[in-house]
Parts: structure tokens; C-alpha cells; sequence
């Protein structure tokens, strides 16, 4: 379990100390898959460097499994770091190394017997889809295929935990994806805790159980992503998840609005005409972005009911009987 | 002979000249200047790329950052390097009369060559190892990686194809510096053009000894590059 706790970071400047993050607390338990979520200059990447120590906190303790990383002495910290593995939107891989030699590098560092290293490659490679390139060296690479070699490498000493910083940024999208499948797969049969820095609402979309939503350089709201979506409660949020939701249905018709969010718990049941059908009840679509994962729905729709009262507590009704998020908008 | 006899029959090749390829002589001291540049580079770099490393390591940016030490070899470096060579050279007869007991010679020029250009080749050090993108030593602290790690697994292997420039810069640089062991009593390409060539208004001995020193920087330059890119894998080749 990771704890941050008051967390502050201030950096000198001629103009005065420049807040970076103030007062931030978060927990992330064993087995997430965490996003921290918001737009440039929020201070996302200085808190996800902070949990490594990679930069010193001003103030406040990361605590990792019960340590206390700001109190631990230099020598522990680096041990400590073998078990955070970290991957880069820049990849930061060794260019004069081999693939290969790149994911042997953290395991030089740990003092790892050298069979005991080709072992652990040649399986940290097949993780990755990567077997074929082993004697490469990065600049015949493509990004996507960097990302594969920096995320073996970071996972080389068995860590527990695997920070990202905007590690699809520099990604096409549907590199993008691939790269998500395969941490979401790290995650779920390795069991690594993986946080996510992103200010791409995809990337918490697809593969995030929980996100935390960062702006001036603090932590808004946080919680299970099919709530925060559900329901966002500030303004960042709001802009983040439903960027033109707000301009498309700003427009009142009278009716009343329901928001649907989809989160890819339900299956692509035509939801739309089984309401029609099974309540008789007739649904306009004011707006509508979602998207299709694994052949599972993700994203919003507002709908309004035509009818009265009477229809709408039906088709509310139906929403709860089948475990379908939604928020009355007002 | 043929060749050379009609060289000699050319009144701008003197017969001082042919005697310097007919014994050998000009050959000799192109070795002699090889020689001195080589061992002066060598041990240059022995007291240079150490500290080239430590300005890298300990500078404000760097991953350790100590900022008094690095002022304070910031500041050694600079007032060397600041120092004209031929002066710096008479400045160390004392110094190469203690160490060597005697002022004179090759062996004093190399002293002198390696105290003059260690400040140089750490510069050139220096350079090479903030090439190094910051997120790779970012990426190797975050692995657990010490300060030493990151010096002799990430710097200086990421750094040698730079390296490499920098030291071909620094010998052509010392290169040039031999030049003016004559004013020593040394030997070498530069002592010949001076002695033999100046001093007798022999213009052919001078060019030649030139065209000797072209075709040796020339090598060392075409060479050094190659290998340079022969080491870099950021270039991908077929």
C-alpha cells in the first residue's frame, strides 16, 4: 500500500517559491490500477516522482508498506526503488544498450547473478511480445515497441509497484491501447499495483479501477472511476470526463435528463431499444460519446424520457434493476 | 634514387632536405610528435576524464550536486585554460626541473603537454557527459541505481561516441601544442620545421614538415570519426 500523507512540494524560483503540490493525500491500495488525471502543469508529475523520491517532498511522508520513505537512510531508499518500477512517455531506454542489455541493466544494479539474468529476460521479453528483438538496439524500434522494452525493464526486479508517467503520451492510439492491454495484464497476473499519470481520459477509461483528479497542485476528488465519472463533482473533473457534454445539453428542453455511464461493466445489450421495447417507453439522445473496449461499452449518454412522471420512474427503475450508472442532470 | 635526384635538381628541393628523408630524420620526428601527442593524450585524459566526470556529477543539474567542490575545480579549470601554452611552458620549467630534474627535453614537454591540456580534455569530458538526456539518469535513479552506477553504466557508456569526438578534438589540439618543444629543446615535426627550416630560411623543410603534420591530423581525424560512429548504435545500420 502506497500513503501519501500532507504531501507539499515547493521549488525556489527567483520570483518567489513556486508551489508545486500542497497539502496532497492519497492511497493507493495493493492491486489497483490508480490514474492520477489532470492537465499540464497540475503537478501530476511531480507527485508520481515523489512516491520514488525521485524528487524530494518540501514537506509530508511517503509511506510504502509501513516505511516512511522520507526518513529512510540513501542506501535503503535504492532498495526500496527496486520494487517501484517506472516507465517514461519518453521510454528513457540505454541507447547504446540491446534490448536485451537494457533489461539487464536494473538487474546489474541488483546484483543479480549473470544466469539468473538471462533467465529472467528471456521471460521478462515473452512477457512483452519482444522475444525477436533481443539483440536490437532502440534506434530500430518503433515507440511502441520502446515502451515494451522500458516497461521489461522496469518490471526486471519483480517490483510491486509500476509508476507511468504519460507513458502512452507519445503513443498512436492504437499503440496506445496495446500498451494499456499489456499493463492491465501486468496488473492482473502479476498482481503489480500500477499509477497511472495521464491527461488522457482515455487511458483512466479503459484500465483504471480508481482515479484521482488532480488541479493546482491538488488532489479534488478521487475514488472508484465508475463513481467519479458517474457523478463528477468539480469543475476539472466535469471538463475532463465530459468535455462538450456541458455545451451540448447546456440547452434545457424541459425535460428531465438522465446522464448514463458506462463503464464497461455491462454487456452491448441494445439498452436504448430494450427500453423502448420492454418498458414502452420513448428515450431521446441528447448527446452521446462512448466508445467500445473488448466489446464493452464505455463513456456517457444523456437521454430524456418522453412521458411523465410515471415513465421516468419506470425507466429509472429499470436502470437500477440492470446496475447501469446514471445521474439526473440538473 | 631517380626520384629523388630530380628532386634535387629542382633548386626548392635542397639537398638539406633529401638528406632529412635519406636518413630518415623527418620520419623519426614525425614519430617523436605522434609519440609525445600520444603518451601527453593518454595521461591528459588519465586527470581529465575523472574530472570532466566530477564537474558533470557534482554541477547543480547534475546527480550529485556538491557546489562548492564544483566551483572550486570550475575555477582551477578555467585559470589553466586561460594560460597561453607557450607561456604556461615557461612557467613549468621550474616545476618540470623538480619533478624531472631537468627543464628541457621531451620528457618536460610532456609534463607540460598534460598539465595544459588535462583542463582542456575535462572540458571536452564534461560537454560529452551533459550530452547524456536527463531522463535516462532519471530512469536509472529510479531503478536504484548509486551515483558511481550511473556514472560507469549510464554516463560513460552513453556518452562515447562523444567521447570519442572529444578526445580526436584534444589530440589534434596537443598535436599542435608539440609544435613548440623546439623552444625547449624538445624534438619533433615542430622543433624540425624550426631548427632545420627556419632557422636556415630552408622554406621546403617547412612545408614538408607542414605537409607531414596535414596528412597526421588528417588521420587522426578521418579515424577517430569513423570509429566514433562504428561505436554509436543511435544510428541504425543495415
Amino acid at each position: 500500500m502506497i500513503q501519501l500523507v500532507n504531501l507539499e512540494k515547493t521549488y525556489p524560483s527567483k520570483s518567489g517559491a513556486v508551489t508545486a503540490l500542497k497539502g496532497v493525500n492519497l492511497t493507493v491500495e495493493d492491486g489497483d490500477i490508480y490514474g492520477i488525471i489532470g492537465l499540464s502543469g497540475a503537478g501530476k508529475s511531480t507527485l508520481v516522482r515523489c512516491i520514488n523520491l525521485l524528487e524530494k517532498p518540501t514537506s509530508g511522508n511517503v509511506i510504502i508498506d509501513g516505511e516512511d520513505l522520507t526518513k529512510v537512510k540513501r542506501a535503503r531508499l535504492l532498495e526500496i526503488r527496486r520494487n517501484i518500477g517506472m516507465i517514461f512517455q519518453q521510454f528513457n531506454l540505454l541507447d547504446q544498450r540491446t534490448v536485451e542489455d537494457n533489461v539487464r541493466f536494473p538487474l546489474e544494479i541488483a546484483k543479480v547473478k549473470r544466469e539468473e539474468q538471462d533467465e529472467r529476460i528471456a521471460s521478462l521479453l515473452k512477457i512483452v511480445k519482444l522475444e525477436d528483438k533481443a539483440k536490437a538496439y532502440p534506434s530500430q524500434l518503433s515507440g511502441g515497441q520502446k515502451q515494451r522494452v522500458a516497461i521489461a525493464r522496469a518490471l526486471a526486479t519483480s517490483p510491486k509497484y509500476l509508476l507511468c508517467d504519460e507513458a502512452t503520451s507519445a503513443l498512436d492510439p492504437q499503440t496506445t491501447e496495446s500498451i494499456l492491454d499489456l499493463l492491465k495484464e501486468i496488473n492482473k497476473t502479476l498482481g503489480v499495483t500500477v499509477i497511472i499519470i495521464t491527461h488522457e481520459m482515455k487511458v483512466i477509461e479503459k484500465i483504471c479501477t480508481k482515479v484521482a483528479v488532480i488541479d493546482h497542485s491538488n488532489i479534488v476528488e478521487n475514488g472508484r472511476v465508475s463513481e467519479v465519472f458517474a457523478d463528477p463533482k468539480s469543475d476539472i473533473a466535469k471538463q475532463l470526463i465530459i468535455p462538450d457534454l456541458i455545451r451540448y445539453t447546456a440547452h434545457k428542453t424541459g425535460d428531465r435528463q438522465l446522464r448514463l455511464v458506462f463503464n464497461g461493466e455491462l454487456t452491448d445489450r441494445p439498452l436504448i431499444s430494450a427500453l423502448a421495447k420492454d418498458l414502452g417507453v420513448a428515450v431521446n439522445i441528447l448527446y452521446a460519446d462512448t466508445k467500445n473496449y473488448d466489446g464493452r461499452p464505455y463513456g456517457h449518454m444523456v437521454i430524456t424520457v418522453a412521458g411523465g412522471q410515471a415513465e421516468f420512474d419506470k425507466v429509472v427503475k429499470y436502470l437500477d434493476q440492470n446496475g447501469i450508472n446514471y445521474k439526473e442532470q440538473l | 634514387m631517380g626520384f629523388l635526384n630530380l628532386l634535387s635538381s629542382n633548386s626548392f628541393f635542397s639537398q638539406d632536405l633529401i638528406a632529412l628523408f635519406q636518413d630518415f630524420t623527418i620520419f623519426i620526428s614525425s614519430f617523436e610528435t605522434i609519440y609525445m601527442t600520444v603518451i601527453s593524450v593518454l595521461l591528459a585524459y588519465v586527470i581529465g576524464l575523472p574530472l570532466g566526470i566530477i564537474l558533470t556529477v557534482t554541477d547543480e543539474s547534475g546527480i550529485y550536486p556538491i557546489k562548492w567542490l564544483n566551483t572550486v575545480l570550475g575555477i582551477i579549470v578555467n585559470v589553466f585554460r586561460s594560460i597561453p601554452f607557450l607561456i604556461l611552458m615557461l612557467a613549468l620549467m621550474p616545476l618540470a626541473s623538480f619533478i624531472l630534474s631537468d627543464s628541457t627535453g621531451n620528457p618536460a614537454m610532456i609534463l607540460m603537454l598534460v598539465i595544459a591540456s588535462a583542463p582542456y580534455v575535462a572540458r571536452m569530458v564534461e560537454s560529452s557527459a551533459k550530452e547524456v538526456n536527463g531522463g535516462v539518469l532519471e530512469a536509472a535513479k529510479s531503478m536504484g541505481a548509486n551515483t558511481w552506477q550511473i556514472v560507469y553504466k549510464v554516463i560513460l557508456p552513453e556518452s562515447l561516441p562523444s567521447l570519442i569526438v572529444g578526445g580526436v578534438i584534444s589530440t589534434v589540439t596537443v598535436f599542435g601544442y608539440t609544435a613548440m618543444s623546439y623552444a625547449i629543446g624538445g624534438t619533433g615535426l615542430g622543433a624540425l620545421a624550426f631548427n632545420e627550416g627556419y632557422v636556415n630560411s630552408d622554406w621546403a623543410i617547412i612545408w614538408t614538415c607542414v605537409l607531414f603534420m596535414v596528412i597526421i591530423v588528417q588521420l587522426v581525424q578521418v579515424l577517430g570519426m569513423k570509429l566514433a560512429n562504428i561505436l554509436d548504435k543511435r544510428i541504425s545500420k543495415k
